[in-house]
């Protein structure tokens, strides 16, 4: 395995288009290096992004956010601006792993990790960021819910990566949450994760809803029936129940050891309706 | 495999080793420096086991290049006394028998101290939160909570 650790982006582009045999993208380490631990991959190449400093800016871009793709999740916590205006999304962050761990992730490999139960993805979906990608053709933009495929697997063609995640301005009046069910507070994976962006106008009316569950597909979905449930109402008891049962409705998770069918699908709409509620509260405050 | 040159400052000493580009800081730490002291549990970051700072920020050192340690600090268990006198979070571990077997402990130690670096007064809750990716499999975690709040108030100076 050789190291590379380029320090522009025209280098990374240069060295990922450049090999033929496996290579890997290394931003926090602390997916890829458990995967090389477990022998589930053998790049022959390690590209190191840490070094680029586009991809460890976090921004306030008059309202709009750009987050660096390998910032890391102790950075972003230690972010009070982005803190205060993406709350939702650092409920995701804060339930990364461990403080150890955070200390390394990053939100850019938590989305291209690709796990169904990510933590950060279903925030960073509700907040609808938009990804910048790069490689050997240029840049694209795609929608952070356009990048996982399915349990590890991206839309991500060969030799690109994402180079940061660009926040929409938000209107006032909005909050977002992020809830996951665990037996464990920490050091978990999210049976079921909920998240939930909404903005009302001066009178309380909801004028706008996302709503996105992780955990119960293969792959993080936005739910377009809760949102509904949720637009043009005050966010009252009839909404609430309206949003659990689209919730439920949209979940089709798998049985395992950490839940089974029936749990999973019911949790989802309890969890959508409390994500729902502290996200009112915070568009009220 | 090439091996490659990583020049560390380890514990305050410049330390040049080569490495493969596969090990880890955990196995260089061990393997390469002879630094026995940070511990292997799961070498999948699921334990807090190996522990240490990289350039202040509590990491596990399972989940680090060697490599990306070049031109960085590393702080591990083995700085933390100063010479025969022991850091008050060791100290206290020993008055609050903190430890059954000890393989937990140098960890527990190295994010205790970067926990009360960061808040110098948690709550039993902080600590308990701070410390969820240290497991220990003797204790039951009691003591060690009672330790680090002990050291923490004598830190603090009452
Ligand atoms: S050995 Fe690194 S976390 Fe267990
Ligand atoms: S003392 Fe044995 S694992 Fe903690």
């Amino acid at each position: 395995m050789r190291y590379e650790a380029p320090e522009t982006l025209d280098a990374a582009i240069g060295l990922l288009a450049g090999q033929s045999g496996q290579v890997k993208v290394l931003a926090g380490g602390t997916d890829v290096l458990v995967q090389i631990h477990a022998d589930m991959i053998e790049p022959d190449v390690i590209v190191d992004i840490k070094k680029i400093a586009e991809m460890r800016e976090i921004a306030d871009e008059d309202g709009a956010w750009r987050l660096g793709a390998a910032v890391t999740g102790k950075e972003l916590m230690d972010n009070a601006a982005f803190n205060a205006a993406w709350p939702g999304v650092m409920d995701g962050v804060r339930l990364i792993g461990s403080v150890q761990v955070r200390g390394r992730a990053t939100v850019g490999g938590n989305v291209c990790n690709a796990s169904p139960a990510a933590d950060s993805v279903p925030p960073m979906i509700t907040s609808r960021a938009i990804a910048t990608v790069i490689g050997p053709n240029g840049t694209r933009e795609v929608p952070v819910q356009d990048i996982a495929t399915g349990p590890g697997k991206t839309s991500l063609e060969a030799g690109e990566f994402v180079v940061s995640f660009k926040f929409p301005k938000r209107p006032a009046r909005s909050g977002d949450a992020y809830l996951r069910f665990t037996p464990r507070t920490e050091m978990d994976i999210a049976v079921v994760g909920c998240a939930v962006n909404l903005t009302l106008d001066d009178a309380g009316i909801c004028t706008d809803a996302i709503v996105s569950l992780g955990a119960v597909a293969a792959r993080a979905l936005i739910v377009e029936d809760a949102a509904k449930a949720l637009i043009g109402t005050p966010v009252d008891e009839a909404a609430m129940d309206a949003l659990a049962a689209a919730a439920s409705a949209a979940a089709t998770p798998i049985d395992d050891k950490r839940g089974t069918v029936e749990f999973r699908t019911e949790v989802a709409g309890v969890l959508a309706q409390r994500a729902a509620a502290i996200a009112l509260e915070r568009a009220k405050s | 495999m090439a091996k490659q040159y990583v020049t560390t400052i380890v514990n305050g000493d410049n330390v040049e080793v080569l490495c493969d580009p596969t090990q880890t800081l955990l196995d260089v730490l061990r393997d390469e420096m002879d630094m026995t002291g940070t511990k292997e549990g799961c070498g999948t970051g699921d334990c807090g086991a190996c522990s240490v700072t990289l350039d202040g920020v509590l990491v596990c050192s399972c989940l680090v290049l060697g490599i990306e340690a070049n031109g960085k600090k590393v702080e591990t268990i083995e700085g933390m006394a100063q010479g025969e006198e022991l850091h008050p979070l060791q100290r206290k571990f020993i008055d609050h028998v903190a430890l059954q077997c000890g393989i937990c402990t140098p960890g527990l130690l190295i994010a205790s101290k970067a926990l009360l670096e960061e808040n110098p007064d948690p709550t039993e809750e902080e600590i308990r939160y701070w410390l969820a990716g240290n497991l220990c499999r003797c204790t039951g975690y009691h003591k060690i909570i009672e330790a680090v709040q002990d050291a923490a108030a004598e830190m603090r100076g009452n």
